[in-house]
């Protein structure tokens, strides 16, 4: 049998394994909270989304920069607003960067990316990115070619 | 009240009325509730045997429950080419579901049943009245810590099976089929939310975890003092934790999504 005093230290070494456990699964398996306090937020609004989601990533280059925080129908213009969250560390992106939604792979998740443009000015938290292209939705794609290659067999 | 005669009017008030006498109990041991430095040893010793020592099931079962998920969604994913997806159902499996539902049963099987026949034998060789005797409250004493111990224990045993299950993951997913870790990890860190995914299955093991013990303490306190009564109540601890974890785990599920 063992001591109390053993028993509550091991007890107590116990309920700090858990705690690391904790620890190392917040920081190393999930997003971390993501970037929501560590962050800058950008509007930019899109005719049409496609199917970007929220907590859908921004991305640079290919190298993930943010994730999309909300995505609302503005009321007056009809168009969609993205509201997205960069991180800290990309505080110098130019004022005339431009955002496009784009698909990875081919079934891939739908995100957004930015294009960075050549202003002196940088974009500062709650400005508005103003050249944005809409989702490629797939059904206008197929109507567009089927319209122009039927046309050119007329003629 | 006047109780009904007939058989099935019977088959369904004696769960019901059973319920009751649980809840009661619960309410019971709450209203004597009482802090003190006795009581919070008592609490950390209880810790210890219902916690520390279901660590080895916990961390064996665990480790196998990674592997054969990680063989089965490899298994079946990579069929639609979607291989490197492996880590985000298994971390989202686990987090949500299996790590506290899996936890909360074994820890039934390992430490529910032992506070059951522990508390049903006291009963059955009148220790209990014999603490009332020397004027301790039997509730507080033998009761509070292990209601309190499970609620504490149960989170700590359910990151432990999360830790050791992921390992189990990665063990299969990245040694055995050589898929790439740096992928495997920022996939899962892309898709898990911590707060929706990984704190909500880890309130999901507080709620376990007091919903265990209470069973496990209750079916000993109100166990028959005789040899098949705490061979009935044990049992009962086992069958009724496993039906109310997945009950419960169903509802609390709906809420959180």
């Amino acid at each position: 049998m063992k001591s109390s005093h053993q028993i509550e230290f091991t007890a107590g070494l116990f309920l700090l394994l858990g705690i690391a456990a904790l620890v190392f699964l917040a920081l190393h398996a999930t997003d971390g909270g993501a970037l929501k306090d560590g962050g800058y937020r950008v509007v930019a609004d899109f005719s049409n989304v496609g199917g970007l989601k929220a907590r859908a990533n921004v991305s640079l280059g290919g190298v993930r920069v943010g994730s999309v925080e909300s995505i609302d129908l503005d009321p007056e213009t009809f168009s969609a607003r993205v509201v997205m969250i960069i991180g800290d560390r990309f505080r110098t992106l130019p004022e005339d960067t431009s955002a496009s939604i784009l698909t990875s792979g081919i079934l891939g998740d739908q995100y957004i990316g930015l294009e960075p443009g050549g202003a002196p000015d940088m974009l500062k938290d709650g400005d508005k990115i103003m050249i944005t292209q809409s989702a490629l939705v797939l059904e206008q794609l197929i109507s567009r070619f089927l319209f122009n290659s039927g046309g050119e067999q007329k003629k | 009240m006047t109780m009904p005669s007939s058989l099935g009017g019977r088959l369904l008030a004696e769960p019901i009325r059973e319920f009751g006498r649980a809840g009661i109990f619960l309410v019971t041991a709450f209203a004597r509730m009482r802090f003190g430095p006795l009581q919070l040893g008592e609490i950390l010793r209880q810790v210890y045997f219902v916690g520390a020592r279901s660590l080895v099931i916990i961390v064996i079962c665990g480790f196998f429950v990674g592997l054969v998920l990680t063989l089965q969604t490899h298994d079946t994913l990579t069929r639609f080419g979607a291989g490197d997806s492996v880590s985000t159902v298994l971390a989202l499996s686990l987090f949500r579901e299996l790590a506290p539902v899996l936890t909360a049963i074994l820890f039934a099987g390992r430490a529910g049943t032992s506070i059951t026949a522990e508390i049903g034998l006291m009963k059955a060789t009148e220790q209990l009245d014999a603490l009332d005797l020397m004027a301790i409250d039997p509730m507080e004493r033998i009761v509070q810590p292990r209601l309190l111990a499970g609620v504490l224990a149960v989170p700590a045993l359910v990151l432990v099976f999360n830790v050791t299950a992921l390992l189990g993951g990665v063990f299969f997913s990245v040694y055995m089929m050589g898929s790439d870790p740096i992928v495997f990890w920022s996939n899962m860190q892309a898709s898990v939310e911590l707060m929706k995914d990984f704190m909500g299955g880890l309130m999901k093991g507080v709620v376990f975890g007091f919903l265990v013990s209470w069973l496990a303490v209750y079916f000993g306190w109100s166990a028959k003092p005789t040899s098949e009564g705490v061979a009935l109540a044990t049992t009962q601890t086992v069958i009724t934790s496993a039906i109310a974890v997945l009950l419960i785990d169903f509802v609390l599920s709906a809420f959180m999504l």
